[in-house]
């Protein structure tokens, strides 16, 4: 059974008075311990999609079936407790949070909700989730703005790892990190993926990356599926007019590679 | 601590500092100075200031301690007005916080009682209330929020409008976390720094309007307060001016510290805000 199945999906906006589609009749599937790559240039729809996936906003028609439940169908106090099997990872990790907060008041927060540990357990909780994900247990206590944006980003992992999902959306998760940095978030996601058995929907515009982490891509055009894969295909050989054009937009660095 | 600098380096910052020090010393020494009733009679009639040692500031018409009464009513207009604005930002902040963040029809119903509040005179609101009620000084702090919250209100509407779309917002859903702790704990503490610069502006209002409230007897007639005493002092203003001219200086000057010391604090957080 598949952790997330979207099938039909649809949001329309209006633009200048105009209706246009921001996602037209999407429809794919993750697996448990699964990364799909959703690809494609600025507008395709990319974001919105992790929107509706996350119901930060409701989709005009289709179906999102999460863990095997209609995700849509839910609402309140049910939805929010659901919340916890579903994850995200925003770009700009200083915008991803309360500019006010500290590391330990970030990650205590889904504990606290989620009940998943009493008052008195959750220090020790935060400095194991911490060290998870390769930070020092002391940076608790730092505030958010102060630590550096690679810190961060695994902040923001171990925020979303704390109440153990089954799929993560990481939203163009690494875009705005300097490449050693990148690396080494890239590391940990995979190494988080293959002990804790999550999927990710790893959305981002760069094929390089798509490459190294997802296991299957789609790719997307004004709103639609212009093709879907297995990744290393897909990017290899891509079929797509669009596809084509993302993959001769990529450095050629990455294409040479064997 | 840098602000504090900054908010020193400015001479009406100091100024302002210099006279609510000043006024707070008053209001806090005011029983012990002045122990006992500030309203029994302390001497002959009309005695005009500096010229009998125990009364400094001489008597009233009834023969009260001209002295003793402005300590006494430092005590009044300060507490009225901090409560009275402490009030109307928590009014102001809640609802303001409330329409921005549910929008929809909430925001609609919501805005337009603050357009119902904001189109009545905030004086005349004050004056119908207390009259209705009664004087005390709980009445007449309820009184004076009920014309003032309403400009916190529409900022932290606004500010909270532009917050609630930026990314930790979506997080802090993300993880499941209630709509009323986001609205009330994530997004209502950064929308406050715009809303408290509006503080200053509306202690010296309350302070003003309890002073014209006792001035046509509304206030709370137990209390000692200034306005009450310029009233006092009205029927005897020809031949005993400084009866009015005492309480009213004590005004302005009240008023004004509050605004300058308001100002210097808006000054050195603006320039913080807009270098980080």
């Amino acid at each position: 059974m598949s952790v997330l199945a979207v099938s039909n999906l649809a949001k329309r906006y209006r633009r200048g008075g105009e209706p246009f589609a921001a996602v037209d009749d999407v429809s794919f599937e993750i697996e448990q311990a699964e990364t799909l790559a959703l690809a494609g240039p600025s507008g395709s729809g990319k974001s919105t999609i992790a929107r509706l996936v996350l119901r930060l906003i409701g989709p005009d028609a289709g179906r999102i079936d999460f863990e095997g439940h209609d995700f849509l169908a839910l609402s309140g106090a049910a939805l929010r407790a659901r919340r916890a099997r579903l994850q995200m990872v925003f770009q700009d990790p200083l915008a991803a949070f309360n500019p006010r907060a500290t590391v330990a008041r970030v990650l205590d927060d889904p504990l606290r909700m989620h009940n998943i540990a009493s008052r008195t357990e959750r220090p020790r909780h935060i400095a194991a989730l911490l060290q998870r994900v390769g930070l020092d247990a002391g940076l608790a206590a730092r505030a958010i703005h102060e630590i550096s944006g690679g810190q961060r980003q695994r902040v923001a992992i171990a925020r979303a790892i704390a109440t153990r999902p089954s799929l993560i959306v990481l939203d163009e998760a690494v875009s705005a990190l300097d490449v050693s940095v990148r690396g080494q978030i890239l590391e940990l996601l995979l190494d988080l993926q293959r002990q804790e058995r999550i999927a990710y929907l790893f959305i981002s515009h760069d094929l390089g990356v798509i490459r190294a982490i997802a296991h299957r891509v789609v790719i997307l055009d004004a709103g639609r599926v212009a093709e879907s894969g297995d990744a290393r295909t897909v990017i290899a050989n891509p079929q797509s007019a669009i596809g084509k054009a993302l993959v001769a937009a990529t450095p050629r660095l990455i294409r040479n590679r064997p | 601590m840098n602000r504090l600098r900054r908010f020193f380096r400015s001479p009406e910052a100091i100024a302002g500092a210099l006279i609510l020090a000043l006024l707070m010393m008053m209001a806090l020494a005011a029983p012990l100075l002045f122990p006992g009733d500030p309203q029994a009679i302390a001497g002959p009639a009309l005695l005009p200031p500096f010229q009998d040692w125990p009364l400094p500031l001489g008597t009233d018409r009834l023969g009260r301690d001209v002295l003793a009464e402005l300590f006494h009513g430092a005590r009044t207009s300060l507490a009225v007005g901090l409560a009275a604005a402490a009030a109307a930002l928590l009014i102001g902040a809640v609802v303001g916080t409330s329409a921005g963040f549910a929008g929809g029809l909430v925001d609609e119903v919501l805005m337009r009682i603050t357009d119902a509040f904001q189109t009545v005179p905030s004086f005349l609101l004050a004056l119908a209330f207390v009259s209705i009620v009664g004087p005390s000084l709980g009445v007449v702090v309820a009184a004076i929020a009920l014309g003032a919250w309403t400009g916190p209100a529409r900022v932290a509407r606004a500010e909270v409008l532009s917050i609630r779309e930026r990314d930790y917002v979506a997080g802090a859903r993300v993880i499941g976390m209630h709509p009323l702790e986001i609205a009330f704990r994530e997004v209502l503490p950064n929308a406050l720094p715009p809303v408290l610069a509006l503080s200053s502006v509306i202690v010296a209002a309350a302070i003003l309007t309890e002073a014209a409230l006792s001035f046509l007897g509304l206030g709370d007639p137990n209390r000692v307060t200034w306005g009450g005493m310029i009233a006092e002092g009205r029927t005897v203003l020809r031949t005993a001016p400084f009866l009015s001219i005492v309480p009213g200086v004590a005004l302005v000057l009240t008023v004004l510290g509050v605004y300058l010391a308001g100002e210097g604090v808006v000054e050195s957080t603006a320039v913080r805000r807009s270098l980080s």
